[in-house]
């Protein structure tokens, strides 16, 4: 199968090699259409946001407004901090210019007059990389005031990079234009929608940077290739992370709908040992795990996935062998979403702290019975009750875990064996109290 | 004591500013020019942040306590982060954890006496199929084994 994202090509990520393939090309076919038909062509080709959500991309560019004397912005997620999820990692490192491409043409469609590209900021290093990529099209006149030239269009626009700092909220996309703009980045209650109000109350659209990566060869193949590939429900390719107990962990792409076994045991090499497999996460932390009698036959993609009772996510699979201890990854699951709760609503604040505690508690093998339904009760009470979904993506993990393992769990509250309890937590995103009140932590 | 920008990141923190429409939105990129000056945040850093930008003091403490990159209390010369998140954990994120602070001598948030070590546990860094995994200061070290941890500690001494 041919690949759209990370091509065997050497040093594809250099401008001039990228160039000698075709590179930036595309973006003066797009000019050659009008920002509808552009629209339209992504819509048709049927492309899913590769974000989390799995939403259409042609249609949620359709809702930006067109008359309008405010300026609109593109935003381009690049946070990635979903734990079992590094893929846009390899886009900045092998194909940043696809990314560049897909936001002029993105940027053109929705008609924007910049993009802003927010990066996590551990991937330092990789934004460097990005950055590098970015200053040589801007040095050839494919981004900013020489487009006009270059492109002989009347349209222009910029891109920039965003530095995050590290908070997993900020792929939120409220959060992240809140974080943009230089705010304390809480998520903001919907609706007013991002394509109404946005970056600095202007119509704004937020993709993922997978999802950006893909409108090259979208709009330079047409729609029709495009909506062959993979899934009809769900075309096109998809950057596959497979971690935790496989022999060959990596980045694969495969076309939608590969066989959740087949990734495991032919691309990622099968377990070590031989062993067998106890649970699988299939998309990133957030969701819901599958038992792993259960594999066989379910396809990877946002439908399949979702009739087999767990969703696509970021593609992010984690698979766990026989010996795994769940409660400890469970109450580890928590642990990472109770420190990155931002702490605005009381479901999710509380909540996470709660189950945290009673998932050590399990884990000093000093749970009871009851704490198991106290857990999915929790769960449940955070579940659709918050302003965004951080607190479904803390609840799901509990509550799946919990019912769809409960054997494990029963055994776990019922053993004797004392083992060490997860780490202490520290919590940085409480409250901003003035600098000498705060302890040193 | 009083903290003031260079001249050189005066001209950097210039620059900066031209990639937003309104100057609050430097606020990020202004404070990591500022650590790297000041080795982290003080309160006197976010004092001139906000005079800077003609933003409120307030505002700038609430961006820079949000964010774990942000160190409002200093760290070592080489700032080691472990991630323990499920991959890794999976693939011996604690027990790397457990090496690292066996080898320094310190705890998980400590800071060795002589400025060179601090540890920080943090969460999933985006290599969970090269896990485990560390970073030192800006750079990531991959497919760890306690000898290659060893090896990666003494190297910066
Ligand atoms: C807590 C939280 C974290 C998220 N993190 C990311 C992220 O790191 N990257 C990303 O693209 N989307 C992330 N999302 C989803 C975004 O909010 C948004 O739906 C997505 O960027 C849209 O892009 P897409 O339509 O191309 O998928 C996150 C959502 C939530 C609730
Ligand atoms: S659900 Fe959690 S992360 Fe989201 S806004 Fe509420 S407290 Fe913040
Ligand atoms: S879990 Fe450690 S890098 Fe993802």
């Amino acid at each position: 199968m041919e690949k759209i994202l990370l091509l065997d090509i050497p040093n594809y990520h250099r401008i001039d090699v990228y160039k000698e393939h075709g590179g930036y090309e595309t973006v003066k076919k797009a000019y050659s259409m009008t920002p509808d038909e552009v629209i339209d062509e992504v819509k048709k080709s049927g492309l899913r946001g590769r974000g989390g959500a799995s939403f259409l991309t042609g249609l949620k560019w359709s809702f930006m407004p067109k008359t309008t004397d405010k300026p609109k912005y593109l935003c381009i997620n690049g946070d990635e901090s979903e734990p079992g999820s590094f893929k846009d990692r390899q886009i900045f490192e092998r194909n940043p210019h696809a990314l560049i491409e897909g936001a002029l043409i993105a940027c053109y469609a929705i008609q924007a007059k910049a993009a802003y590209i927010y990066i996590r900021g551990e991937y330092h290093n990789w934004i460097q990389m990005v950055q590098k990529a970015l200053d040589d099209a801007y040095e050839m006149g494919l981004v900013g005031e020489k487009m006009k030239e270059t492109f002989s269009t009347p349209y222009e626009c910029n891109i920039y990079i965003h530095k995050g700092a590290g908070a997993y909220i900020c792929g939120e996309e409220s959060s992240l234009m809140n974080s943009i703009e230089g705010k304390r980045p809480y998520p903001r209650v919907k609706p007013p929608f991002p394509a109404q109000n946005g970056l600095w109350g202007c119509p704004t659209t937020i993709n993922n940077v997978e999802t950006i990566s893909n409108i090259p060869s979208i709009i330079k193949n047409g729609w029709e290739w495009f909506s062959k590939i993979g899934e009809a429900r769900h075309p096109g390719t998809l950057l596959f992370g497979v971690s935790g107990h496989v022999n060959k962990p990596g980045v694969y792409e495969l076309p939608t709908g590969v066989l959740l076994t087949d990734l495991i045991y032919n691309y990622a090499g099968g377990v070590p040992g031989g062993k067998k497999i106890k649970c699988v996460i299939p998309g990133g932390s957030s969701m819901p795990p599958l038992r792993g009698e259960q594999l066989e036959g379910i396809k990877m993609d946002a439908e399949s996935l979702k009739a087999a009772g767990s969703a696509i996510g970021t593609g992010g699979v984690i698979v766990m062998d026989e010996d795994t201890d769940l409660v400890r990854v469970l109450a580890r699951i928590t642990k990472f979403y109770y420190h990155e709760s931002c702490g605005q609503c009381t479901p999710c604040r509380e909540g996470t702290g709660w189950m945290l505690k009673t998932l050590n508690r399990i884990a000093r093998g000093q749970g009871t019975a009851s704490d198991l339904d106290l857990l999915v009760d929790v769960a449940k009470n955070i579940e659709g009750n918050t302003v965004c979904a951080l607190g479904d993506a803390a609840a799901w993990p509990v509550k799946f875990m919990i019912t769809r393992f409960r054997d494990e769990f029963e055994k776990a509250v019922k053993r004797e064996i004392v083992i060490p309890a997860a780490n202490k937590v520290h919590s940085m995103r409480n409250t901003a109290l003035p600098l000498a009140d705060r302890s040193k932590s | 004591m009083d903290f003031k920008f260079t001249e050189e990141n005066l001209a950097k923190i210039e620059a900066v500013r031209k990639k937003y429409p309104a100057s609050k939105a430097a606020v990020m990129p202004v404070l990591y020019i500022a650590q790297e000056q000041n080795g982290y945040i003080t309160k006197e850093v976010m004092d001139e942040v906000a005079k800077l930008l003609g933003i409120n003091s307030v505002d700038v403490l609430g961006v820079a306590t949000f964010y774990t990159m942000y160190h409002t209390n200093p760290i070592g010369k080489y700032h080691v982060q472990v991630c323990t998140n499920v991959s890794c954990m999976l693939r011996g994120g604690y027990e790397m954890l457990d090496h690292v602070v066996k080898k320094l001598g310190i705890d998980v948030n400590g800071l060795t006496s002589d400025g060179k070590f601090s540890i920080e546990e943090v969460e999933c860094m985006g290599s969970c199929g090269t896990a485990p995994m560390i970073a030192v200061n800006d750079d990531y070290y991959e497919n760890l084994t306690k000898e290659k941890l060893t090896e990666i500690l003494d190297s910066l001494k």
